[in-house]
């Protein structure tokens, strides 16, 4: 079988990618693991297609004469352009599901968020509801929410989509949060919205990895579907930040700031941003302090249903892995 | 406006109305029916339009037979709007009804007669639209408010037809000397009547304010919508005009007819009520039910005057109608609603009072009271006479068998002649403790609607502050102004020198009350929901002093000292000699160790009874204890600890203070106590039964996962019904070891029924011979019970049903764990379990348990925890955890759980 994974320079898309080898050599089959994003993967054991997503004679080149697509590449940010999100990840995928579907393959596997069906409310224990893009909170929930829509409407016999929407993912060698929280902490620039009792549900990053792999595995029962997929671990946002901080080697959050001041102040700060674009991301955004200050824990009964699958890793496992991580490496980020 | 579009829409249509404005209404139940006129109000030959709901031809169109006609009659100022759900629940269900829901004419969307309806024209009305219906077939009348006396009046008139009545709060009559309720009044009042119903919709927003929780806004503007104009609120108004304020009234005959017919009905019959009902109050509840003696009632505490929008009304009806299929059926012998004791035939019968009897020429002491350093004492013949006294004066002053009596009277010599002497009448006591907090007790007595109130000043002050019902009698002998403003009857001193002067003058005795009589009221402490009153036969009583007497080996000749009241009132009955103790008994925390000491020495006791915080307080106050006192104690040979779970560390600690008694704990509740028994060795030996350490063996199947109560008490079984996945307790019944489910008991001395809360009887007795107890737990091999928590307390994880009780105790074991209460967030089936812990020392305000206590909690629930189990998402320090004023023991973990998911959704910190 030959698998193309896109964005696979991420830490997900890497891990993915690298999964799906090891998979591989695990049933003892001959896939061919195939990468698109602009550099190289650098996964052992697969050949990197390069390109931009907005290219689309790099996009048709790279799902020339493959079976199934797993679709991570994204702009994934808090600040920046709405168009340069719109290239991306809508155009981007609309240009992806096209030439795929003319070059034959069989089943695609879209990696989403749920942030897309997230209107700034506390979710509690719900199920995956539609991407709502119209409600969405900033220009990345927006977008994916277009392009997963786009997506699951391409799904039909012989073309098969299913969503995966992984939630807050995070390990070893994780820029996006656990990088961040950590070099926030050291720096003391790290608050807690409110009482930080507010529940959280996350995944670990080989459980995402899992997950995503699954719905390959599981296209029967997935497609069509759009499915969260988390730990099923929720935790209170402190203790969760005050986790990571401790594998990282960084001191406890003191401060605590007032979760409706550190909204305003995001909201305030991404209209700032907006005027002065720059390549470094805003300190905090309204998106960043909702998804702090409320929770967001979902049912994952359906999930585990459709895919078959369950998580390895638990949180607690996960931070001992992320104490060893940065332990054994010494690599604790530097204050950026 | 919508009114407007509607009769436009109804012009294109010819028969029927657009109801897309009426959420809840389906299209095809809206329909137009001309109706020739036989009122006498109308000139002959009148035709009038008629507006209803019906369901009649949706039924049809699925080819579905019903069983009969509910016959639905709105009051004023609703329409058929009203009975909505009743139609969907009627169309939905397996034997489904056929429902007319009609407007009344000047009312609603049917016709505006511009005339003058009177009572007699909306019988009359009603029938000649049944005629033009041709309804035929069974038919039960539904109503509400004034709709509830022109549905009798039909159903006095066509009783061929008529297969039962529903009724939901209304009034058929009143009487002649009693004022009308005061917003009524109101309404009358020629200077607000016009304006109030007619030039104004204040009478209709009044009206739908009285909804408890209040009506979605489109909900109300449907109620509104036919009533738009001033001009179609003249039946409103008119409405309201002819109510019988009095006899003089046009409408008064028919009332008094209709009144009076409804006697003679011999249908199955519900009472439905909202009590919090400023107009239809109790008071005609009750009069409803003195007309129809064998009515099923049920009064949803809490609920309004529109209690078809409040509460689960037409689930409650259609359940009662299930029930009468099923009688008809012949599954059960039982007559409608005839509620199905948990009881077993006894062979024999002792009523409560023999024992007293028997002693009645003993010179012995039977009952003792402490009072400041004073010691009472009554022996046996003199409590016998007082009790005869008592007795015959109770019933010279009026008081009949089966009247309800409610005792405001704090335990001791007192309330226990009173109790005996109302039992020996036939009375039924009521009795509420004050526990309850002003407003639970308030809404328990009138709910109970007691005939008499004996009570002591406070009591009284209380009655006559809330308008508690029934004629006051005082304890103690008040001064003129004093009593004439507590609008007190009689006084104790009275009524007991009226009974020996009328058994002197050679008063035969009351009649002795049958077996299966109404003996008692007692109502529930209220830490689920508001308190319920359990109804007991003097079977039942009997029952319980043998079951008592059994299980603790107290036999005649016992003293012992009475801290718990429930108990205290079996003394007599054992033929116990009982000492009350010098505290507050609505407070068992004043009971101190010098206090206990000088009781047991009054009367040389065997036995104490009291709740664990009262022996926690003893235990604090030991130090003032003298060398005299001590040997008091150590003559006690048992100690039963009731009303709430006491710990092995507790009675541990007793063991020193009483080092002769037995340590016993039962497991019960008012519908039926005792259950189970339990003493410290008993305790231990299921400490160690369920591996938990030190020295654990760990090999008695199902032992573990919850409080071990012990076995069951002479003459009781017990059984659990097994769990689904969604926490409901639908298992076929079993007592296989380690199955857990619903805890339902079997014994004499079970309860008779719930008061006036039929539905909740259905439930508890939905299992013929069983009482189930929203308890949660399994039994082990040996027969012993372990509790794991209240039914509404279980948590539905996605691996599954989870009881917080085992979790709970795991987690107080932890360093640095004061009590713990495991609770579930989320919704059913997804949820997540979360702990709230105090912590010692107290934390000073609620936060997110620190790393290290995290990980000590998550660690003992791992530890307590099957593989299977989930952990906990959050663990929550509070100052203390919120607990019913009662017993101040049982932890509210429903709050607890709603407080619990507002706080981890995210925001601000808030306590419990």
């Amino acid at each position: 079988m030959r698998i193309l994974v896109t964005g696979a320079s991420g830490l997900l898309g890497r891990t993915v990618a690298a999964a799906l080898i090891a998979r591989s050599a695990r049933l003892q089959r001959r896939d061919r693991i195939y990468t698109f994003q602009r550099g190289p993967s650098g996964v052992h054991g697969a050949e990197d297609r390069l390109g931009s997503l907005t290219d689309r004679d790099a996009v048709e080149r790279a799902v020339a004469g493959v079976d199934a697509v797993i679709h991570l590449a994204a702009k994934v940010s808090f600040a920046g352009a709405p168009e340069k999100f719109d290239a991306v990840n809508i155009e981007g995928t609309r240009l992806l599901l096209d030439a795929a579907e003319k070059a034959g393959v069989a089943d695609v596997v879209f990696i989403s968020s749920p942030s897309v069906a997230h209107y700034g409310g506390a979710i509690m224990g719900d199920g995956a509801a539609p991407a709502r893009p119209q409600l969405a909170r900033g220009d990345y929930a927006r977008s994916k929410g277009e392009a997963e829509l786009l997506a699951l409407a391409a799904d039909r016999p012989g073309f098969r989509v299913t969503a995966i929407r992984p939630h807050v993912v995070w390990g070893p060698g994780d820029t996006q949060l656990v990088e961040r929280v950590i070099a926030r902490a050291k720096a003391g620039r790290l608050p807690l919205l409110d009482a930080g009792a507010a529940l959280i549900d996350t995944t670990y990053i080989d459980n995402a990895a899992d997950a995503i792999i699954a719905g390959l595995e599981r296209m029967d029962h997935a497609h069509g579907k759009a499915l969260v997929v988390t730990n099923g671990e929720p935790r209170p946002v402190g203790e969760l930040l005050a986790g990571i901080c401790a594998a990282g080697g960084a001191p406890l959050p003191q401060r605590r700031v007032p979760g409706w001041l550190a909204r305003g102040a995001g909201a305030a700060i991404e209209r700032f941003w907006a005027v002065r674009p720059g390549t470094d991301e805003p300190p905090m955004t309204r998106f960043l302090a909702e998804q702090l200050s409320t929770a967001h824990w979902f049912d994952q009964r359906q999930t585990r249903e459709v895919l078959d699958w369950e998580p390895r890793i638990g949180v607690d496992e996960g931070l001992s892995r992320l104490a060893a991580y940065y332990g054994a490496a010494g690599t604790a980020p530097r204050i950026r | 406006m919508h009114g407007g579009r509607l009769r436009s829409q109804h012009h294109h249509d010819g028969t029927r109305l657009v109801s897309a404005a009426w959420p809840g209404v389906e299209l095809g139940w809206s329909r137009r029916v001309s109706v020739p006129s036989r009122a006498a109000v109308d000139p002959p030959g009148t035709v009038h339009n008629w507006h209803l709901l019906d369901n009649g031809q949706e039924l049809e169109e699925r080819g579905l037979t019903p069983e009969g006609t509910l016959l639905c009659v709105h009051g004023n100022p609703t329409w058929s709007y009203l009975w909505r759900s009743l139609v969907q629940a009627a169309t939905e269900t397996a034997r489904p009804w056929r429902v007319v829901a009609v407007d009344q004419l000047d009312m609603g969307y049917s016709d505006r007669t511009d005339r003058f309806r009177r009572l007699e024209d909306r019988i009359t009305d009603l029938g000649d639209l049944t005629d033009a219906l041709q309804l035929a077939g069974p038919v039960i009348t539904v109503g509400h408010d004034w709709g509830g006396v022109i549905s009798l009046g039909w159903a006095t008139r066509h009783r061929n037809q008529l297969a039962g009545v529903v009724l939901t709060n209304t009034a058929i009559h009143q009487p002649a000397h009693t004022p009308i309720p005061a917003p009524l009044k109101l309404a009358l009042n020629p200077a607000v009547h016009a304006w109030g119903t007619k030039s104004s919709s204040a009478f209709l927003r009044v009206t739908h304010s009285l909804a408890h929780p209040p009506l979605p806004k489109d909900v109300e503007a449907a109620y509104m919508a036919p009533y738009k104009r001033a001009r179609r609120r003249e039946g409103i108004g008119n409405f309201v005009a002819d109510i019988p304020a009095g006899p003089a009234h046009p409408s008064y005959p028919t009332l008094e007819a209709v009144a009076e017919g409804v006697r003679t009905l011999d249908v199955p019959a519900l009472l439905l009520w909202g009590p919090k009902d400023p107009v239809f109050s109790d008071r005609y509840l009750r009069d409803l039910m003195d007309r129809l003696p064998r009515a099923d009632v049920h009064r949803f505490e809490g609920a309004g005057h529109l209690v078809v929008e409040d509460r689960d009304v037409a689930g409650t009806v259609l359940r009662w109608l299930g029930q009468r299929n099923r009688n008809d059926d012949g599954d059960t012998a039982a007559p409608v609603g005839a509620p199905t004791p948990a009881t077993e035939p006894l062979t024999d019968f002792t009523p409560l009072w023999a024992e007293l009897d028997r002693r009645s020429a003993e010179t012995s002491t039977a009952v003792v009271d402490m009072v400041h350093g004073d010691t009472r004492k009554l022996s046996w013949t003199e409590l016998a006479g007082r009790v005869r006294n008592l007795a015959a004066g109770l019933a010279a002053a009026g008081v009949k068998p089966g009247d309800r009596v409610n005792l405001l009277v704090p335990p001791g010599s007192d309330l226990t002649a009173l109790i005996y002497a109302c039992l020996r009448l036939g009375a039924v006591i009521v009795v509420a403790d004050a526990g309850l907090g002003a407003k639970g007790l308030s809404r328990a007595i009138k709910g109970a609607g007691p005939e008499f109130i004996v009570g002591i000043e406070r009591g009284l002050t209380a009655a006559r502050l809330f308008g508690w019902p029934g004629d006051r009698i005082s304890v103690a002998d008040l001064p003129p102004a004093r009593r004439r403003l507590l609008g007190v009857s009689h006084t104790l001193s009275e009524i007991t020198a009226r009974g020996a002067a009328s058994l002197r003058a050679g008063a035969a005795e009351p009649r002795v009350p049958a077996a299966d009589d109404e003996a008692a009221i007692l109502f529930t402490s209220g830490s689920t929901g508001p308190a319920k009153g359990v109804v007991y036969t003097h079977r039942q009583l009997s029952a319980m002093r043998d079951a008592v007497a059994g299980t603790y080996g107290l036999t005649a000749g016992a003293a012992l000292v009475a801290g718990f009241a429930p108990f205290a009132l079996l003394g007599p009955a054992l033929g116990a000699t009982a000492v009350t103790p010098d505290m507050d008994v609505t407070a068992p925390k004043t009971l101190t160790a010098k206090a206990l000491a000088e009781a047991a020495a009054a009367v040389e006791a065997t036995a104490v009874f009291a709740s664990p915080s009262a022996l926690r307080n003893v235990l604090d106050t030991a130090v003032e204890l003298e060398a005299g006192n001590r040997n008091a104690l150590a003559n006690v040979n048992l100690l039963l600890s009731a009303g709430a779970p006491i710990g092995e560390a507790l009675l541990d600690e007793l063991t020193g203070l009483l080092p002769h008694a037995s340590l016993h704990t039962p497991y019960g509740m008012t519908e039926a106590l005792p259950i189970t028994d339990i003493d410290l060795e008993g305790i231990r030996g299921a400490r160690l039964d369920a591996g938990i350490a030190p020295a654990a063996n760990g090999s008695v199947a199902g032992a573990g996962n919850g409080v071990c109560v012990g076995t069951a008490v002479e003459g009781a079984k017990i059984c659990v019904s097994p769990l689904d996945g969604t926490g409901a307790a639908t298992g076929d019944l079993t007592t296989e070891a380690g199955i857990t489910g619903e805890i339902l008991v079997r014994a004499p001395h079970v309860k008779s029924h719930y008061d006036r809360l039929w539905a909740t009887e259905q439930i508890s007795s939905q299992n013929p011979g069983w009482h189930r107890t929203g308890d949660v737990g399994h039994l082990d091999s040996n027969g012993r019970l372990w509790v794991e928590g209240r039914l509404g307390h279980i948590i539905t994880t996605p691996q599954g049903v989870v009881t917080p009780v085992a979790l709970e105790q795991s987690i107080e074991i932890a360093d640095g764990v004061g009590r713990a209460a495991v609770v579930g967030v989320g919704p059913a089936g997804a949820q997540v379990l979360v702990a709230v812990v105090e912590t010692v020392p107290k934390a000073s305000e609620p936060a997110v348990a620190n790393a290290a206590l995290a990980a000590a909690v998550r660690h003992a629930v791992a530890l307590e925890g099957a593989a299977a189990s989930p952990g906990l998402a959050a663990v929550v320090v509070v100052p203390e955890l919120p607990t019913d004023i009662r017993h101040n023991a049982k932890i509210d973990r429903a709050r607890l759980a709603e407080w619990a998911s507002k706080v981890l959704a995210g925001g601000r910190m808030t306590s419990p």
